[in-house]
């Protein structure tokens, strides 16, 4: 069951600081739980009291609570079984232009105020930094109304998952295959408030179910569902997927490396948006001289449009960034041509705009990130982008990828669970894994189709919505034994 | 604290499980980063909190909470039975653990200079002169320079009744060095990419002394943009220990895994080609000179320790005896299932992560004979390459591609001109078959990575790896299109 959850978010809340109580604080801080955000802002609000008190000129305080939970299963068993509650408190403390960021999960009345005493030290030691330009402060837009929580995720418990898994684990026994993957389901409220006046508090829920199928004559499939409601994950079919996959690709056959149009499944499409999303389309990359991006040029093909979209229902939501900024819709490749790029409040501020709502937790070396990917979907049914392979290859997923080139965005990797050769548009038979060495950038000038249909993936950092692409023309480099 | 565990362990057995352990665990991470000579951030973390790992019928729990009381010691000891019971309903295999003697005592790791009682201002002032040093060269876009912190204090108590308490300090830095021009983007760093990290005190930092080294690798960076590409080809390969130890952590380390060997990572990292029946056929992994142990007591490293997070007292077990495939990382549970015990490599990342095998400090010994010098003398046509840039590998540990920061002609016994964007690939076996040529211990060196992932939820390890450099014949370089 889906529900908006609760948010609480600027404007209209006054932005007065807690009483700055280190004890009201620890008290607070023993009422917070995913459910209550306003209680993680009023936390957020009491120490951010405390250190305006004692002599900061700007702070921050983000709060994220929650309840993470995972059970991992291989060998058709369960053999990890966890459940975690924490919290983090993180404050980022300003004298005038020196900063210190200092985070703690001791939520009791000497660990909070260890962590305000702390910080104040800290920043004292520090150098200024030059180009501060502050916190960010609310400019009267409040966060999209996102629809970022779901009970049935937040009540997940230890028996839901195991039900889960034995459903994956019945469709693999059913094809004679073993099970090997995770369902986990995650709750948290996040809370930010700043001096500036910024106060913003959402709860949030996740999960997923990820599944490789084995199979005893070599083959291996791929199969994951994500979404903000646990209880909508269909465990049977993710199992049936995978299971499909592992039997089509046993005694898969070697092929030589070498230049071929290949169709990626969503599983690795992800790969390109997590990518491009750390190489290029973040401000910092383009203030560094060390992103691609320009506007107007032409990245990708007509048939390439990149959003990252903090309201996309069918990603995972959330109204607002790591700093409390709403988060705006960004087009960063629009029918090929790059558009714009992701900020948080420093690189804002040093371009001379506002933040786009992009910021991860201080302090941030990375940058701003694009956590709500979405690429638009196509026309082309799945059928026909295999269909439409005169010879080539249908990748299910990328294994263990990184940088090669910078600002080519030349990335090396693996591909896994289900390599398979196409031919006049039939599926011939699996293939063993490839090395691959190819420019992500030349990837999307090649893009020739796109599905109808798309998934979301978990990235690395946060989830995307992605279609199936085929694309004329991947470099494999590489052939691996299996 | 004895109080917390003891309570923990007595609710878990009363609500039944047939054994128990607690780990209770507290952190310190403290963080500077630079950026062309700004002091961008810095950063203190604590964290606590204590997690509960139960065997109910043969299946396994765990739960955590950071919340250090006695009453959430009953509720997560018996949320941990819980989380077992749900497990046990999809368990094929009961688990059984070796035997061994009740583990006691205390262990700390040796430093001269305390890095928590040294000035922050010192600190920072160090760093900043090295990040400076780097950007006054000529050419130069960008610098970026790190120091880290680390300690932690863990406490393990067991059914069994086993109780260790230990403290464990690590330190790192590096500084690094960016040239952009075009489309290039070239990289140094220094001592390693991400940073040189020992078991050690601020004595470690001021032994790099790296205010010395920035300005000569810096303008190696500047150097590589005007450098030609690295040609494709089959060369011969000296690799500097800042490469080679990542080549020993990829190709050697992960394989060794048992936990892998067994499936229980196949959804995320992958398994393994090295299957029990290669331990049994004494597979040849390397040459005659390729020797590798895990060694947990080896002094400096990230993986040095007292007893692992199963109570299994520090020891170095072989891996590659001359060549020769001859152990396995182990857990108590895994051990068993090869007819051995386990290695001790048992490792959580902080208390609210399950223990996994993970790396202790992997290391490829010494051969006496040549120093790195002299290899590098003794080759008349080949590549020295540093510094690791880039990192692949297929998910059982076959297929591998690295790419380094620089690349070093070796014409006649002598480094000579730079090549930029090296690459080289291969197959591991065939790789490590290939080393003709081990440094003595005058090259040896102690270095390693805070950030090895593994398992779900996501866990980093802090592993070490001594090596001194070695050659290899006849390797693929230069891979893909440039």
């Amino acid at each position: 069951m889906v529900s908006r959850g609760n948010r609480l978010a600027s404007p209209g809340v006054p932005a007065t600081a807690g009483g700055g109580s280190a004890v009201a604080a620890s008290e607070l801080a023993k009422g917070v739980n995913a459910r209550d955000p306003g209680t993680a802002l009023a936390l957020a609000e009491e120490v951010l009291g405390r250190a305006l008190r004692i002599g900061a000129t700007e702070a921050e305080v983000l709060v994220m609570a929650g309840d993470s939970a995972l059970t991992r299963f291989a060998n058709s068993e369960i053999h990890q079984n966890v459940v975690e509650r924490s919290m983090t408190v993180n404050l980022r403390y300003v004298v005038g232009k020196r900063i210190a960021v200092v985070s703690t999960g001791k939520v009791d009345t000497d660990g909070l105020r260890s962590l305000v005493n702390r910080a104040a030290a800290i920043a004292r030691s520090c150098e200024e930094l030059d180009d501060w330009a502050g916190l960010p402060v609310p400019d009267g837009a409040a966060p999209a109304d996102v629809a970022a929580w779901s009970d049935g995720t937040a009540e997940a418990t230890p028996e839901f998952r195991a039900e889960g898994v034995r459903a994956v684990i019945a469709a693999a026994d059913a094809a004679g295959v073993g099970a090997f993957g995770s369902f986990s389901t995650d709750a948290e409220a996040v809370a930010v408030a700043n001096s500036a006046g910024i106060r913003a508090a959402e709860n949030r829920t996740s999960a997923q179910l990820l599944t490789v199928h084995m199979s005893p004559d070599g083959g291996t499939g791929y199969a994951e569902g994500v979404s903000m409601d646990a209880t909508t994950i269909d465990a049977a079919a993710i199992g049936r997927e995978a299971a499909a996959k592992a039997r089509a690709s046993d005694r898969a056959v070697a092929i030589e490396p070498g230049d071929y149009s290949v169709v990626l499944e969503e599983y690795a499409v992800v790969d390109i948006t997590d990518m491009l999303g750390y190489l290029g389309f973040s401000a910092l990359a383009v203030q560094e001289g060390r992103s691609f991006v320009e506007p107007g040029r032409r990245i990708g093909s007509d048939l390439v449009t990149i959003t990252d979209d903090g309201a996309d229902r069918h990603g995972l939501p959330m109204g607002f960034d790591y700093e409390g900024v709403p988060k705006e819709r960004v087009p960063l490749v629009d029918a090929g041509i790059c558009r714009e790029v992701v900020y948080d409040s420093q690189t804002a501020a040093r371009a001379g705009r506002r933040s786009t709502g992009h910021g991860l937790p201080a302090p941030n070396p990375y940058g701003p990130f694009p956590l709500n990917a979405v690429v638009s979907a196509g026309s082309t049914s799945r059928d026909a982008l295999i269909g439409g392979l005169d010879r080539g290859l249908l990748v299910t997923r990328f294994h263990y990828t990184n940088v090669v080139h910078p600002k080519l965005a030349i990335v090396t990797g693996m591909t896994r669970d289900g390599t398979f050769l196409v031919e006049r548009g039939e599926i011939v038979g699996p293939v063993r894994n490839l090395r691959f060495t190819q420019s992500y950038l030349d990837a999307l000038a090649g893009v020739s189709a796109v599905s109808d249909s798309r998934k979301t993936i978990r990235g690395f950092l946060g989830a995307a919505v992605v279609p199936a692409l085929r694309i004329d023309g991947w470099t494999f480099t590489g052939v691996t034994e299996f | 604290m004895r109080d917390l565990t003891d309570r923990a362990l007595d609710t878990a057995a009363q609500f039944g499980a047939t054994y128990a352990d607690v780990r209770v665990v507290r952190r310190r991470d403290e963080s500077i980063s630079v950026k062309s000579g700004r002091v961008e951030g810095v950063a203190l973390g604590e964290t606590d909190g204590f997690g509960v790992r139960v065997l109910v019928g043969g299946a396994w729990g765990f739960a955590a909470s950071d919340t250090l009381d006695l009453a959430e010691a009953d509720r997560v000891g018996a949320l941990a039975v819980r989380v077992a019971k749900a497990s046990a309903t999809a368990l094929r295999r009961p688990v059984e653990l070796d035997g061994r003697a009740p583990a006691t005592g205390t262990f700390e790791t040796p430093f001269v200079e305390d890095p928590f009682k040294i000035p922050l201002e010192t600190k920072i002032s160090d760093l900043v002169e090295a990040d400076r040093a780097a950007g006054r060269v000529k050419g130069v876009a960008f610098t970026e320079s790190v120091y880290t912190g680390h300690r932690e204090w863990k406490t393990f108590a067991a059914t069994d009744g086993s109780f260790t308490e230990q403290v464990l300090t690590q330190v790192g830095s590096a500084v690094e060095s960016n040239a952009i021009e075009g489309d290039e983007h070239q990289r140094r760093s220094y001592p390693d990419a991400g940073g040189g990290y020992q078991a050690a005190g601020y004595e470690y930092i001021r032994s790099l002394d790296l205010a010395g080294h920035a300005e000569q690798n810096a303008e190696e960076a500047v150097a590589l943009i005007s450098a030609p590409q690295l040609p494709p080809g089959r060369r011969t390969l000296v690799l500097d220990p800042s490469m080679l130890y990542l080549q020993l952590h990829e190709s050697c380390g992960h394989p060794t895994e048992l936990d892998r060997v067994f499936g229980t990572e196949a959804s995320y990292a992958g398994t393994s080609f090295l299957t029990p029946d290669k331990l049994e056929a004494g597979f040849q992994y390397g040459s005659e000179l390729v020797t590798i142990v895990a060694d947990a007591t080896a002094a400096g490293g990230l993986g040095t320790f007292g007893w692992d997070d199963e109570g299994v007292e520090a020891q170095a077990v072989p891996l590659i005896q001359n060549g020769r495939f001859v152990g396995y990382q182990s857990s108590r549970e895994t051990a068993p299932r090869v007819g051995s015990r386990s290695s001790g490599g048992m490792r959580a990342d902080g208390w609210n992560r399950i223990p996994l095998i993970r790396m202790t400090n992997v290391n490829m010994l010494p051969v006496p004979g040549m120093t790195l010098d002299d290899i590098v003398a003794d080759t008349d046509d080949g590549l020295y390459l540093a510094n690791n840039r880039s990192w692949s590998i297929d998910d059982r540990r076959l297929n591998f591609q690295f790419a380094t920061e620089v690349a070093y002609e070796i014409k006649g016994g002598k480094k000579g001109r730079l090549f930029k964007n090296a690459t080289y690939t291969g197959i591991t076996y065939e790789f490590w078959r290939s080393c003709d040529a081990v440094g003595d211990e005058r090259s040896f060196v102690m270095l390693g990575t805070p950030n090895c992932g593994k398992g779900e939820p996501s866990q980093t390890a802090r592993v070490g790896h001594a090596v001194s450099g070695a050659r290899f014949r006849n390797v693929q370089v230069g891979v893909g299109k440039w």
